[in-house]
């Protein structure tokens, strides 16, 4: 895949795709601004979702449309409706404020996070990556195979971890209960 | 650069990854709520998962193995919510909050 340096006409089908991306990732920066900025929990939680469909949107332009799906399926459907219980179960209604924790927690935490993200930005920039030839197709198929020969063992562990994760939550959100 | 180009070259990914890390970063340090946290940190491993895919579309030799781990960071994740939220109504039972100010006192 050779970048072209000059860009395609709008209304051809590469620049309608070029929109769709440009509009993935505004929908992921609105939604991650949105997660981190807002009053309430609940829109936080919301923009945690716009969030990760135009997350799911990227990982579809980075051919691998089982993990776009994945993603909505796990996070949209799974881990964002468990916050929103949470919130629910857990947030009353606010009597204090949900804003910074002080004076300088703001102005401090945006220059430490734009010092991070912008370093990390510029050395991308500079870096030159190398590109290896590709030696299969990353199909599905080719993902179910080496998730069940090379990655077997991560694979069984992953469920464990998950097994023991709920028989915790359960645990740790039961205790208490009574008293 | 063009800009209806960008959607193939790995820099624009991974610039997307370090500001959904920096965002998360932001929501870290100065959400006031034990939610709000759990909420920046899905944030930073979105970027981290980004990272992976983007590398595995761009520059990997075998296209799978990104794929796999980001399916394994996507479970981790959810272990994690699971784990935290659970975490997160025991101590609201306790403390009658979930202000990470209140809870200062990590005993009990």
């Amino acid at each position: 895949m050779t970048p072209t340096m000059t860009n395609p006409a709008l209304f051809s089908v590469e620049g309608m795709v070029g929109v769709v991306f440009l509009a993935m990732v505004a929908l992921t920066l609105t939604g991650a601004v949105i997660a981190c900025n807002s009053v309430r929990l609940v829109r936080s939680v919301a923009g945690l979702i716009l969030c990760f469909v135009g997350v799911a949107g990227l990982y579809f332009f980075l051919n691998s449309p089982f993990i776009a799906m994945m993603q909505i399926l796990i996070y949209v459907g799974a881990v964002a409706v468990t916050i929103a219980f949470a919130i629910m179960l857990a947030a009353p209604e606010q009597k204090k404020k949900l804003g910074p924790m002080g004076p300088l927690a703001g102005p401090l935490g945006f220059a430490t996070a734009a010092l991070l993200s912008g370093s990390l930005a510029v050395l991308v920039w500079r870096t030159d990556w190398p590109v290896r030839e590709k030696i299969n197709d990353g199909s599905v198929k080719n993902i179910g195979i080496q998730l069940l020969t090379d990655h077997m063992m991560v694979f069984e562990l992953i469920s464990l971890v998950l097994l023991i994760a709920i028989l915790g939550a359960l645990v740790i959100a039961r205790g208490g209960r009574e008293g | 650069m063009a800009i209806l180009n960008l959607y193939n070259e790995l820099s624009t990914f991974l610039i997307l990854g370090a500001l959904l890390f920096g965002i998360g970063i932001y929501g870290i340090v100065t959400r006031r709520t034990l939610i709000g946290m759990l909420i920046a940190a899905e944030l930073i491993l979105a970027g981290a998962s980004l990272n992976f895919m983007a590398f595995n579309r761009f520059a990997a030799a075998d296209p799978v193995t990104g794929q796999v781990f980001t399916l394994f960071i996507m479970a981790v994740a959810a272990a994690e919510a699971a784990i935290g939220l659970s975490i997160v109504i025991a101590v609201y039972r306790h403390y009658k909050s979930i202000d990470a100010e209140d809870t200062v006192q990590l005993k009990g």
